[in-house]
């Protein structure tokens, strides 16, 4: 007999667990905001060039988390937006960051230049602690990538991408899987020829399953109501999987828990890490994703 | 066993029955008084019942679990690396299918109940081994990954002046302050990704001052090993590693640092 479960989509009873912070092994540093080049529709914090919900933060207030998140015991930094390379100080910040522990980058790749590659593979071969530079791309072909990233995109990522290749760089890329046959080894298949073809000979992938809120939302639907996460639900091994049970996201508005919910109403949770350092509860639908996908920002 | 003056300190044999008996020769000609293994006996390299009769009941050597070694020991279905790159996943396939399939039984549960960490007290320095890192059995300990002050906290909270690991297959120690360390022992199946053939362990030398590790590189009839793994049917890039010391497989969970001094 097949079991027909017809209350799968009423909201389900009980209260949204609550995660404790472990230890904060990753800090993520919003520097630019949400201030973008692009305006990508799957975007899950509306970034684009007029979004200035969070502004750029200042080099001093990255510093100042940076140290804070060393004093703790940070294993490792990573820098998003918006777009990072649109920050002024990029490069200041850059270099302060990877005194205190390995460093990555999540670029759109389009401001990428010869100039900015070559000293971005210079950093890389410097530096003490491992730096990465990760590229977003979302198609093999201009089709499949421009219809979400914006017109004319994929070659201005591919673009960014070879340049620093050639200049001694092997970035990660990471492919948001809204075409849903790209998350199958076929699909990922294609990003490796693709990849191969470009000259691009030890390729680094990472596939991030969509989250369905900011312009995802409007692009690919909004989350169901019985998509949320209750106690009971969660053992031991899933709570030490959960990103943001090591995680905590500065920007310039404060700190939250993670990279994904800082457009969400209450997640904020302090002016400085030091004041984020408590439980968080797990009750936002995109929550249900982690869980469901096993996401990890990380690289 | 807190009067020890000198002792090894090895992990990742990945089948390598070769390379082990020539550590375990090299250690004791020196004198070591103890040989401390940290795990992960299978993968990789061929027949791996071979390295039993030379790691059970012996009586100067300590042996705890890897991950790899509890995934064998309990007949679970892959290694757990979790790779995405089909091409790594599918040579981790394979050599994971090989070595439980050709590990008795006997040695399954003998894996199966290894301990998983080490603690003793030599020269006032509490020093703790594991395999992966204390908190985390499959955790990776990269140099370019691990911060100083990462590192002391890991010391700080495991309670510990020295710990010694290994998982990551790639050697390296850091020297923190007040004379505490973190060493990774890397590993004696394979070479370091380094363009040479040979393997290390690390040579530990107790006296008034403290716990001091040297890295020792052991070269072994690497030749020999190649063939028993032609002969097994073991993928090719798998030899190709052994006899050029360039690591061909496994690369996505590598840092790019560490990658970048590799060919692949
Ligand atoms: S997905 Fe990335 S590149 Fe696209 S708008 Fe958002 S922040 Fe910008
Ligand atoms: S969205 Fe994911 S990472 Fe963020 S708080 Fe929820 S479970 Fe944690």
């Amino acid at each position: 007999m097949i079991d027909v479960n017809l209350a799968i989509d009423r909201p389900p009873e009980g209260p949204a667990p609550l995660l404790e912070l472990r230890h904060l092994d990753t800090l993520w540093l919003q520097v630019t905001g949400t201030l973008c080049n692009l305006a990508c529709r799957h975007c899950f914090i509306s970034c684009g060039p007029k979004n200035e919900s969070h502004p750029f933060m200042a080099l001093e207030e990255v510093q100042r988390a940076v140290e804070s998140a060393a004093a703790m015991g940070v294993k490792e930094f990573y820098f998003t937006g918006g777009e990072p390379f649109m920050h002024p100080q990029i490069r200041e910040m850059i270099a302060l960051t990877l005194e205190h522990g390995p460093l990555s980058v999540l670029t759109n790749g389009v401001l990428i230049d010869e100039e900015l590659a070559s000293w971005l593979a210079g950093v890389f071969e410097t530096s003490r602690y491992n730096f990465d530079v990760r590229v977003s791309l979302d198609g093999t072909t201009p089709e499949e990538n421009d219809a979400i990233r914006g017109r004319h995109t994929f070659e201005k990522i591919l673009g960014g991408a070879e340049r620093l290749h050639e200049a001694g760089l092997n970035p990660v890329f990471t492919v948001t899987t809204c075409h849903a046959e790209l998350a199958e080894s076929a699909g990922r298949q294609r990003f490796f020829d693709l990849l191969a073809e470009r000259g691009i000979t030890r390729p680094r992938l990472k596939f991030l399953a969509p989250f369905k809120i900011g312009r995802e939302e409007r692009r690919g639907g909004a989350y169901e109501e019985f998509e949320r996460l209750r106690e009971g639900m969660l053992d031991e091994e899933a709570r030490a999987s959960l990103q943001c049970s090591s995680c905590r996201m500065v920007t310039a508005k404060g700190v939250y828990p993670c990279p994904i919910l800082i457009e969400e109403e209450g997640a904020r949770m302090g002016d400085t890490l030091e004041d984020a350092m408590g439980p968080i509860k797990l009750d936002h639908p995109a929550c249900y994703t982690c869980f469901v996908e096993g996401v990890t920002c990380r690289t | 066993m807190s009067d020890l003056r000198r002792f090894a300190v090895f992990g990742g044999v990945y089948n390598n029955f070769l390379s082990l008996e020539a550590t375990l020769r090299d250690a004791r000609a020196l004198g070591c008084e103890a040989i401390f293994c940290l795990g992960d006996m299978g993968g990789f390299g061929p027949q791996p019942d071979r390295v039993f009769p030379l790691l059970r009941d012996v009586s100067d050597l300590f042996v705890m679990q890897g991950n790899y070694d509890h995934s064998i020991g309990n007949r679970l279905e892959d290694c757990a690396c979790g790779y995405t790159d089909p091409r790594d996943n599918y040579y981790a396939q394979i050599s994971y299918d090989y070595t439980l399939a050709n590990t008795a039984d006997a040695h399954k549960d003998w894996l199966r109940d290894l301990p998983t960490e080490f603690r003793h007290t030599w020269a006032g320095q509490r020093v703790l081994m594991a395999h992966g890192s204390p908190r985390q059995v499959n955790e990776f300990l990269w140099e370019s990954m691990c911060p100083d002050a990462f590192l002391e906290h890991l010391l700080k909270s495991y309670e510990a002046d020295v710990l010694f690991v290994t998982h990551t297959g790639i050697p390296w120690k850091r020297e923190l302050e007040g004379g505490r360390q973190v060493i990774n022992v890397g590993a004696i199946g394979r070479p370091a990704n380094n363009g040479r053939t040979s393997v290390d362990y690390a040579l530990v030398e107790v006296d008034a001052e403290g716990v001091r590790v040297d890295f020792r590189e052991v070269a072994y009839d690497h030749e020999a090993l190649a063939v028993v793994m032609r002969e097994e049917g073991l993928p090719e890039p798998f030899v190709e590693t052994i006899l050029t010391g360039w690591w061909t497989t496994c690369l996505e969970v590598m840092p790019a640092r560490e990658r970048a001094a590799g060919v692949y």
